[in-house]
């Protein structure tokens, strides 16, 4: 019996560290380009809602975290083919990447998404919206009669519409908010805010679930305290849909 | 990683950039740590030119080898690489390598390290190897994943213009006159004396131009470099350039993507210009003596 429970012991002692071992550092990879989520700050550093709260979560889940920047394009293949950990980088929930990542729960409330444009006529229906790749606007535009035009950068998208070159840009309304209050009246709202995609989570691999556990329960502790409600605030706005 | 938030602080007057005049304001912003970024991937770009140049060439040169090679399967072997990889889009194979050796690298380390792992290495969508054949360790400081990064980039570049440079070789060697092969066989040379002593040494002649002109394009490629996820001159450029609000920088500015690619231009431009400089004195020095019009030219005007 003695031996038993020493077994067991022991046993839970090296799975423990086998798990401590695989995750001693954690890497997170982000996109460095979509302020407020993230965005890279003048020191070269990523900054933004999502590094403050990755930050946090990773001191939760008694975590050391490392940030990498990725391109958007390629973030999903490079998580699956394990360059890095978890992806925290303003990707909302959808059926199509759950068949390929798993989320934590969202750490943001389903966000609108809203239209950007140079002048209040804008075609939305037929003309020609601007959106970023691979993202749910670029989905929805695509079912829509408008003719989309992609860019890999949530920052070309908006420069497009400065441009002329589209009519208007479809993104999450928190990323234009700033594009629209410093530009001096040049950019506006136009039509409905659309509510899109099921919240922002993290994403990990599918054969990694105790990491993705430590970061739901650790999102669950700061929704529990409201102190992510507060981050949501400072960040993203106090008009930003909070939980 | 927890670095807090700095200014920069190589001038003491950066502290408060919105109340600066226009040239300090400028000497505040290009020097910010983001711009140093920038400066870095110059050399990071430099960098790649300097490792991966001399590495394709030797690609080349075992390619072209073995294309003119005696031994059949050798010779399918050069022909084949060399035929694949030029008729294979650059972008493709860009896409395709960093993720496809760096989980073949993964994938042998695994199978060294770890016999007796029992689960699947592909679970799905997953690529899962164990803790001690990840490449680098998964604890590994960042700057080890950069430079892993950066070391697939070279290999990459390798592989592509290797078989490029392959092919100029190839094309190089047949054109020395055959007249001098023989030559040597007649002194009673064995195949790889010739090889070393008489067809090496004239070929370079004939490949030169061919080798400048991949050179050029080399250089012109290294923009492809952020494909593969290394921070390079363009992506700067992009990043920098693109229009700040004031709430997420401290140097906010409109939509300056236009002069940052006009200096990546200049740099471009300039750097071939130097190139092209160096190719032709180095032409000159390759064509004396030589049986060619060119080195018939050299021989007139000394004599």
């Amino acid at each position: 019996m003695k031996s038993l429970i020493l077994g067991t012991a022991a046993l839970a002692i090296t799975a423990s560290m086998a798990v401590a071992e695989s995750h001693s550092v954690v890497r997170l990879g982000t996109e460095g380009a979509y302020p407020p989520y993230n965005f890279i700050n003048d020191a070269g550093e990523v900054d933004g809602f999502e590094r403050v709260l990755g930050d946090e979560l990773c001191k939760r889940a008694e975590l050391t975290c490392e940030w990498v920047t990725n391109d958007w394009d390629s973030i999903i293949p490079n998580l699956v083919s394990g360059n890095y950990d978890a992806i925290i980088a303003g990707m909302s929930i959808t059926p199509e990447r759950q068949e390929v990542v798993d989320f934590t729960q969202n750490y943001t409330p389903p966000s609108p998404s809203a239209f950007v444009a140079a002048s209040e006529g804008a075609d939305l229906e037929g003309g020609v919206i601007a959106a970023q790749t691979g993202t749910i606007q670029a989905a929805h535009i695509a079912e829509t009669g408008a003719t989309i035009l992609e860019f890999p950068n949530p920052d070309e998208t908006v420069a497009a519409v400065v441009s002329g070159e589209a009519d208007a840009v479809l993104a999450d309304k928190d990323f234009l908010i700033p594009a629209v209050e410093e530009s001096g009246g040049a950019l506006m709202f136009v039509g409905e805010d659309l509510p899109l995609g099921g919240g922002i989570g993290m994403a990990f691999r599918k054969s990694d679930p105790d990491l993705r556990a430590k970061f739901d329960a650790a999102i669950q502790t700061m929704k529990d305290d409201g102190t992510l409600n507060a981050m949501i605030a400072e960040h993203l706005g106090e008009d930003s849909p909070a939980f | 990683m927890n670095t807090p938030y700095r200014r920069s602080a190589i001038f003491s007057y950066c502290t408060d950039p919105a109340a600066l005049d226009t040239a300090r304001w400028f000497a505040c912003y290009l020097t910010t740590g983001k711009h140093m970024g920038f400066y870095v991937s110059f050399g990071t770009v430099l960098l790649l030119l300097a490792i991966t140049a001399p590495t394709a060439l030797a690609f080349g040169f075992a390619a072209a080898g073995a294309a003119r090679s005696a031994l059949a399967p050798l010779r399918w072997i050069g022909k084949t690489y060399i035929a694949i990889v030029r008729g294979v889009p650059d972008i493709a194979f860009f896409l395709f390598f960093v993720i496809a050796l760096d989980q073949g690298f993964e994938w042998l380390r695994h199978k060294v390290k770890c016999p007796d792992w029992d689960e699947p290495i592909r679970q799905g969508n997953d690529f899962v190897v164990c803790t001690a054949a990840k490449l680098p360790l998964g604890n590994a400081p960042q700057w080890m994943h950069e430079t892993y990064g950066f070391l697939l980039a070279v290999l990459t570049f390798a592989i592509v213009f290797g078989a490029f440079a392959g092919n100029v070789l190839f094309g190089a060697m047949r054109a020395v006159p055959e007249a001098q092969l023989e030559t040597g066989s007649a002194y009673g040379m064995t195949r790889r004396q010739i090889f070393w002593r008489i067809l090496v040494p004239q070929m370079w002649v004939y490949a030169l131009p061919g080798l400048s002109n991949l050179w050029m394009v080399l250089i012109k490629a290294t923009p492809l470099l952020f494909l593969l996820g290394v921070e390079d001159i363009v992506y700067w450029a992009r990043e920098l350039g693109g229009s700040k609000t004031p709430r997420f920088t401290d140097y906010p500015h409109g939509d300056w993507r236009m002069w940052y690619f006009l200096a990546l231009l200049i740099f471009y431009l300039a750097f071939t210009r130097v190139s092209e400089i160096v190719l032709d004195r180095l032409m000159k020095r390759l064509t004396h003596g030589q049986a060619t019009t060119g080195g018939e030219a050299q021989r007139k005007a000394t004599s």
